[in-house]
């Protein structure tokens, strides 16, 4: 293998937010690197992991700036895209998962559209062929009648029905990068399973790379191939996930023991003491 | 059934007041031919009694029974509010819009400007204003009245609605004659209508925007203003729906100044006077086509409700 | 373990906090005034709202010190309907008085009809509202259909409905104003109660046995203070507008006395070749209802961020 371009780079991300002149920064010099596999961002809320993918996809809300090193996809620059040069990338190249398809799905539009949509804007199609497609794409995420669902609207669905249109919504165009923000986090945890085994199985047919961010240690583990931990907008430790047991960061080593564990069921979790040494 | 009633009740207390001021002058007419000097509550049956059947009584000064002369004053109501109120709508939603999704920047600013200016006019004032400038100095607009008295009975009024009816009977000329009266208090109204559109419809467009699902159109690969107009501007009609309804009924209720400037023979110009004259079937009669038109226009946007909002479609 | 604050502000890269854990409650009150004075001086048109009505307060206590001892009411029927230039600044009207001095005195009669009506209506609009929602039950229905009446009238017709049966006068111009003004705060009292009425807080002071008045007047109404002020200041605008409406309509001040929209009114039969008589005194209206616009437009987004 010589010089193969990977499908993501990340150099010196950082990303900054300006309110009433207060400067917060949430994301500090980060860097990885994504092939075609599966990588865990992990941290506690407010570590900057979501900022940091929302920054991949140049989501960055308007008081927010970002810069970075390197920021590539396949090789291409996408660090000073215009708006509408944002719009060919996602959807068709990458797409992100959020927490909850109650809020991330359109309220008054029927599935059929919200599906549909992506596949429409990216490949000039009829809308029957677009309605196959979609139908198709429900079917992948394991919904027994799509013909029946495509018609519903949002507050029709479940939680975890919600969940799967909207990763069939995101995967209809064909990304080769998928961002999944918490994806499971809002979802009952057999559901959250379910869904988890969706998006297993989606990666590996479709040869995708996945950022799959998340506070829950177990799912990151079960999933990912690497693990990147990140604590106060910066990465603190990155090893392969079969490794994070033996994590040697003080900070990756307070998350794994705070986390509940069948194999050592103990009366009471520890909390997590922060350090500020950490930090430099 | 009970918020019918409800908003009916109004119809009492302002029986009570008008029939104290109704003393002052014409006392012992008005007393009996309504009945004062029965009891409040049987005034108020014999009043409902004979609503049911049709009768508004007779009013005092024009002497014509008051359901003629609403028919003949709430026309030109309904054509001025109903103009006011596309012009409102026509400028204020993408107006309202477009200040939301530039929040902060530039075209809010003018946006804002524009609304609070709105906001902020004595209407009688920008009335005559728009007279002195409009009719007086550059004669670009007719001036006060519905038509020009040339033309006042030329037309057969089939729907009291001048535009209309000069329209369908094709008498071109006394339709420019209308439309030049009815531009400018049109306008001015529309106006007001549109400051308030428009302020609604911003504060609607930036909720709308802070939703998760606007994040999504964008994932999708949609641009910001495709996301605006196909994923935020539907969810932003629901509750329009209902502050433009509250617009047009506010206008429907008789712009009062307004016509009082303009002359304009509506259904404000016909319950004030009335008032001011202490012609007690008459504004009662008004004030119950008020209610009827509240209520009308409430049910109608609660019918476009359920159609545009799925959530409510099927319970 | 509270030694390091949340993850986004660390490193003291956040540049001193306007907010430190206050040690008492008069610290915490002079902390959040010194952020909203803050806010204040970053917004200028607030600011030039603000001056316009401080400008009109002066107006009225000092209108003879400012008209130079001119008259409003002084006819001169030799000079009538003069147009504006050094004699007579804003020119005169049709029984020949001053109408710059009218316009100075003009702005007592408008501000007496603001403050007087906000006075009437923010207590009984919040003692209403906070009763009703409050108490619940039976006496909640009564209330709020009562407001829901008048609320359901178009507030210059029911006003016109008022003064016409109470009488013209400038007492009975704000008393008709204050009968439609109430009902919108009581609304906003009774929502806010609602949603004060079942917070911990207030379960705690039940518990400590204070009474149920003692809630009401100490707990609840402080409380909702701040929203029906920013909303008082939002309606001034209209207040002052339906007030010259009144007065346009001859149901305000009488004459001889300078009320704005009955300035108005008189001008209006000589608007086509004497503009001035009406344009000068509805420019007044205009540019101080634009000022209670701005400012209370300006409170609200200082204060309540979101809804702005």
């Amino acid at each position: 293998m010589t010089m193969t371009v990977p499908l993501l780079e990340v150099r010196d991300l950082s990303v900054t937010f300006r309110t009433e002149g207060v400067v917060t920064q949430a994301v500090r010099n980060v860097s990885f690197v994504l092939g075609r596999e599966r990588l865990g961002i992990v941290g506690e809320s407010g570590s900057g992991k979501s900022t940091t993918g929302r920054a991949v996809l140049g989501l960055v809300p308007a008081h927010g700036s970002v810069s970075a090193s390197r920021l590539a996809l396949n090789g291409e620059d996408l660090r000073h895209l215009t708006q509408h040069q944002w719009s060919r990338y996602r959807g068709r190249r990458m797409a992100l998962v959020m927490q909850d398809p109650k809020f991330s799905l359109n309220p008054i539009m029927t599935v059929e559209k919200q599906i549909t949509e992506a596949w429409r804007l990216h490949r000039r199609t009829t809308a029957a062929e677009a309605r196959k497609h979609a139908a198709a794409m429900l079917e992948a995420v394991s919904i027994d009648d799509p013909e029946r669902v495509l018609r519903l609207y949002p507050h029709q669905l479940s939680g975890g029905m919600g969940q799967r249109v909207m990763i069939a919504a995101m995967l209809i165009a064909e990304p080769e990068l998928l961002i999944a923000d918490e994806a499971i986090s809002a979802l009952d945890v057999t559901v959250g399973n379910e869904v988890l085994a969706i998006l297993d199985r989606l990666v590996a047919e479709r040869g995708m790379g996945l950022i799959f961010i998340s506070h829950n240690l177990t799912a990151v583990a079960g999933l990912c191939d690497r693990v990147v931990v990140m604590y106060g907008g910066r990465v603190v430790e990155e090893c392969a996930a079969r490794d994070l047991a033996h994590a040697r960061h003080p900070y990756t080593r307070a998350l794994l023991a705070a986390a509940p564990s069948l194999d050592e069921p103990r009366a009471s979790l520890a909390s997590v003491v922060r350090d500020p040494a950490w930090l430099t | 059934m009970t918020f019918v009633i409800g908003r009916f009740i109004p119809v009492d207390p302002v029986l009570a007041i008008v029939g104290d001021h109704a003393t002052q002058s014409t006392y012992e007419k008005t007393r009996l031919s309504i009945g004062l000097d029965r009891p409040i509550p049987e005034q108020y049956l014999i009043y409902l009694n004979k609503l049911i059947h049709g009768d508004l009584g007779t009013s005092v000064i024009t002497s014509q029974p008051v359901l003629t002369d609403l028919l003949h004053f709430f026309p030109a109501t309904l054509e001025l509010a109903t103009v006011a109120t596309v012009l409102g709508v026509i400028v204020g939603v993408p107006a309202g819009v477009l200040a939301g999704a530039t929040r902060g920047r530039w075209p809010d600013q003018i946006v804002r400007v524009v609304g609070l200016f709105g906001y902020s006019m004595p209407v009688f004032w920008m009335g005559l204003v728009g007279l002195f400038v409009f009719y007086g100095k550059l004669n670009w607009t007719a001036g006060p009245g519905r038509i020009d008295v040339g033309y006042e009975d030329v037309v057969d009024p089939k729907t009291g609605i001048l535009l209309l009816d000069s329209a369908l009977a094709g008498e071109w000329d006394a339709f420019r004659s209308a439309a030049a009266h009815l531009v400018l208090p049109s306008i001015i109204l529309g106006y007001l209508s549109l400051a308030y559109i428009a302020r609604m419809t911003r504060s609607f467009t930036i909720g709308q925007l802070s939703q998760e699902y606007a994040t999504t159109a964008l994932l999708k690969g949609r641009s910001f203003w495709g996301m605006v107009w196909r994923h935020a501007f539907p969810n932003i009609l629901v509750p329009l729906v209902t502050v433009i309804g509250l617009s047009y009924a506010t206008l429907l209720e008789g712009a009062v100044l307004t016509e009082t400037v303009f002359a304009w023979p509506g259904l404000g110009l016909y319950i004030t006077q009335s008032l001011f004259n202490a012609d007690m079937n008459a504004v009662l009669g008004g004030t119950i086509v008020v209610g009827a038109v509240f209520i009308g226009i409430n049910l109608l946007s609660d019918v476009l409700y359920r159609i545009i909002d799925p959530r409510l479609r099927l319970q | 373990m509270t030694s390091l604050p949340t993850q986004n502000r660390v490193d003291g890269l956040l540049a001193l906090p306007p907010t430190q854990n206050p040690l008492s409650s008069s610290q915490a009150r002079w902390n959040h005034a010194a952020v909203l004075t803050r806010k204040l001086g970053r917004s200028p048109l607030t600011i030039l709202g603000l001056a316009v009505v401080v400008i009109l307060v002066l107006m009225a206590l000092l209108a003879p010190a400012m008209t130079g001892g001119v008259s409003p009411i002084a006819q001169d029927l030799s000079g009538r309907l003069q147009p504006p230039g050094a004699a007579h600044w804003f020119g005169t009207d049709e029984l020949g008085r001053d109408i710059f001095a009218r316009t100075v005195y003009g702005a007592r009669a408008t501000l007496a009809i603001v403050a007087l009506v906000g006075v009437i209506v923010v207590p009984v609009g919040l003692l209403v509202g906070t009763l009703a929602g409050y108490t619940g039950g039976f006496l909640d229905a009564v209330l709020m259909r009562i407001t829901d009446i008048f609320l359901a009238f178009p507030s210059l017709v029911l006003a016109l409905a008022f003064a016409a049966a109470l009488g013209p006068g400038i007492v009975n111009a704000v008393i008709a104003i204050a009968l439609t003004a109430w009902p919108p705060y009581a609304r906003l009292a009774r929502a806010e109660t609602a949603s004060i009425a079942h917070t911990d807080f207030i379960a705690a002071v039940v518990l400590m046995g204070a009474s149920k008045w003692r809630i009401l007047l100490r707990h609840i109404v402080p409380l909702c203070m701040s929203s029906v002020i920013i909303r008082l200041t939002l309606d001034m605008a209209g207040i002052i507008l339906t007030a010259a409406g009144l007065g346009f309509l001859g149901l305000g001040a009488q004459p001889p006395t300078p009320e704005w929209g009955a300035m108005v009114a008189t001008g209006r039969s000589v608007v086509l070749d004497q503009w001035w008589v009406s344009t000068i005194p509805g420019l007044a209206i205009f540019v101080v209802s634009l000022a209670f616009n701005i400012l209370g437009d300006g409170l609200r987004d200082i204060f309540d961020p979101k809804s702005a």
